[in-house]
């Protein structure tokens, strides 16, 4: 019978609420497993469950730093979508995208995915003729996508700023309807409570300080908990990637760590029903059900380690905010955050076999990692259980980089803060 | 952020743009060392610390900047002009300081 469920509520509810157990345990590492996941946000929480789940393997334990979903998991702006324009990046996010639709029922724990719709906004005649090209290329592809005109634009966001003396005018738009957001913090604590049923050990407050070897093979991990020793030994640290990998030895990635700024405001009465990116700037926004505005811009551009941003972006977003909604101009500002984004070459993720014996990696999510967190974790399961990938990542091989495969879906180049 | 630029003074951080790793090393354009090429165009230090980096001061005077500065912290340990201290990968025999 499933855990949570109108009877369990019921039953519950009559004696007390005093039998509801906790969503996972608090174990001590044991001193060797089949795998090792080294950090536990989504995507290493979503590789536990998925090998536990598709694979059969359970002897797994998750290893976080800090507490669970302390990182980019419960700091992002929640939204899902699959509107990419090159095949690697659609079919991967459309599994991710399918995975999605389902995953309340799956793990029995409602992540409140919302499909309300992800729609670009096209400034210029020459972006609306490229967001049709890139409509047409993920239909082509069997993923929803359509053009919208001015008229349907309005009538979808009432607040949208579409005159034709607004700074940028808007002429059209890309929407992707059944795009939509989630509630993070559930996504988390549901693929947690998944994987620890199916027995994996999640083992918070538990930083890895080094690698355990045995000639060049990877063994294990010291940890601040002491050593823990396993066959597999599998890396989804994202923004750390670089700090991890060079306790490994491997000083160079293709990776730069980055700031990225994300803001709530007050809450508002229903304002806008969808999630809306901005054409000629790099913002989005979308509204939480508690009806705070959700929403972030660009990068602050520079390497950083410091999870939190400057002011010159905090700056940029609002004006952005402002040019679509001149009437959210009086709205205030409750919080603010940062979170580290591992900025690839080419602004594709990685997720593969090594790139040393007994150990996978997966990283280079850049700001784009929540919506990727189903399809990362039953990708990476795959390749950590059967030593090859699935087709679905395939193409997401770290040495893309040197043989002339690069997935650069913006056309930006080896400039991380710009993808 | 500010940021000093030895021509200018300490200016806020808006002005500069960033050219990101210092660390990388540029093959001479007749180089057909694969290897130093790809490793100049995609490999990247990336520390929690320290970083050596490559800023200019394009709203200013436009000079090009060597700046380490300390990504755990964004504190600035110094800022010299970047010219001179170019490195190849083919070459390395250090220029004009």
């Amino acid at each position: 019978m499933a855990e949570y469920s109108a009877f369990s509520l019921l039953k519950n509810a009559l004696t007390g609420n005093k039998d509801w157990k906790p969503a996972w345990r608090k174990p001590d590492p044991k001193a060797s497993y089949d795998v090792i996941v080294i950090g536990g946000g989504g995507h290493g929480l979503s590789t536990a469950y998925y090998l536990a789940k598709e694979h059969g393997i359970t002897n797994v334990a998750v290893l976080e730093k800090g507490w669970l979903g302390s990182g980019n998991v419960g700091r992002n702006t929640t939204a899902v979508r699959s509107n990419y324009l090159l095949p690697q990046n659609t079919r991967f996010y459309e599994h991710s995208m399918k995975l999605w639709e389902n995953l309340s029922h799956d793990l029995n724990y409602n992540v409140m995915f919302s499909q309300r719709g992800c729609l670009n906004l096209a400034h210029t005649p020459a972006q609306l003729d490229d967001y049709a090209r890139r409509g047409n290329a993920m239909r082509h592809l069997g993923v929803d996508a359509d053009l919208m005109s001015v008229d349907q634009i309005k009538r979808l966001v009432p607040a949208l700023d579409i005159s034709g003396s607004a700074r940028f005018p808007v002429l059209g738009g890309l929407m992707q309807r059944r795009a939509g957001s989630a509630r993070h913090d559930a996504v988390a604590w549901g693929y947690a409570r998944g994987a620890d049923r199916r027995g994996v050990d999640i083992i918070e407050n538990c930083e890895v300080t080094g690698f355990l070897r045995d000639g060049g093979r990877i063994t294990g991990v010291s940890t601040t908990r002491g050593e823990i020793r396993a066959k597999k030994v599998a890396l989804a640290v994202a923004g750390s990637t670089g700090r991890v990998m060079q306790l490994a030895g491997i000083s160079h990635m293709p990776i730069e760590s980055h700031v990225l700024q994300a803001f709530v405001s007050e809450s508002l009465k229903p304002i806008i029903d969808t999630i809306l990116t901005f054409g000629m700037g790099h913002f989005y926004i979308s509204q939480s059900d508690k009806g705070g505005l959700v929403y972030g811009g660009d990068l602050d551009g520079y390497n950083s380690y410091a999870q939190r941003g400057s002011l010159p972006i905090v700056d940029e977003v609002m004006s952005e905010m402002v040019a679509l909604f001149p009437g959210l101009a009086r709205v205030r500002m409750l919080r603010s955050w940062g979170g580290l984004c591992d900025m690839t070459m080419d602004g594709s993720p990685i997720i593969t076999t090594g790139p040393l014996p007994g150990m996978y990696l997966n990283c280079g999510w850049c700001y784009g990692g929540f919506k990727a967190t189903p399809a990362s974790g039953w990708c990476f399961a795959h390749t950590i259980a059967k030593d090859e990938p699935h087709e679905f990542n395939a193409p997401f091989t770290l040495d893309r980089f040197y043989r002339g495969l690069v997935i650069d879906d913006k056309g930006q180049g080896a400039t991380p803060r710009l993808h | 952020m500010l940021i000093t630029c030895p021509y200018c003074g300490p200016r806020d951080v808006i002005e500069f743009t960033y050219q990101g790793d210092g660390n990388r090393e540029r093959p001479q354009p007749a180089s057909q060392n694969l290897d130093a090429w790809n490793a100049y165009v995609y490999d990247r230090l990336n520390p929690a610390g320290d970083h050596n980096e490559i800023w200019q001061h394009s709203g200013g005077c436009r000079s090009h900047l060597r700046v380490v500065r300390n990504t755990l912290t964004h504190e600035i340990r110094s800022t010299t002009f970047a010219r001179g201290g170019h490195k190849s990968a083919d070459n390395r025999a250090e220029g004009r300081s």
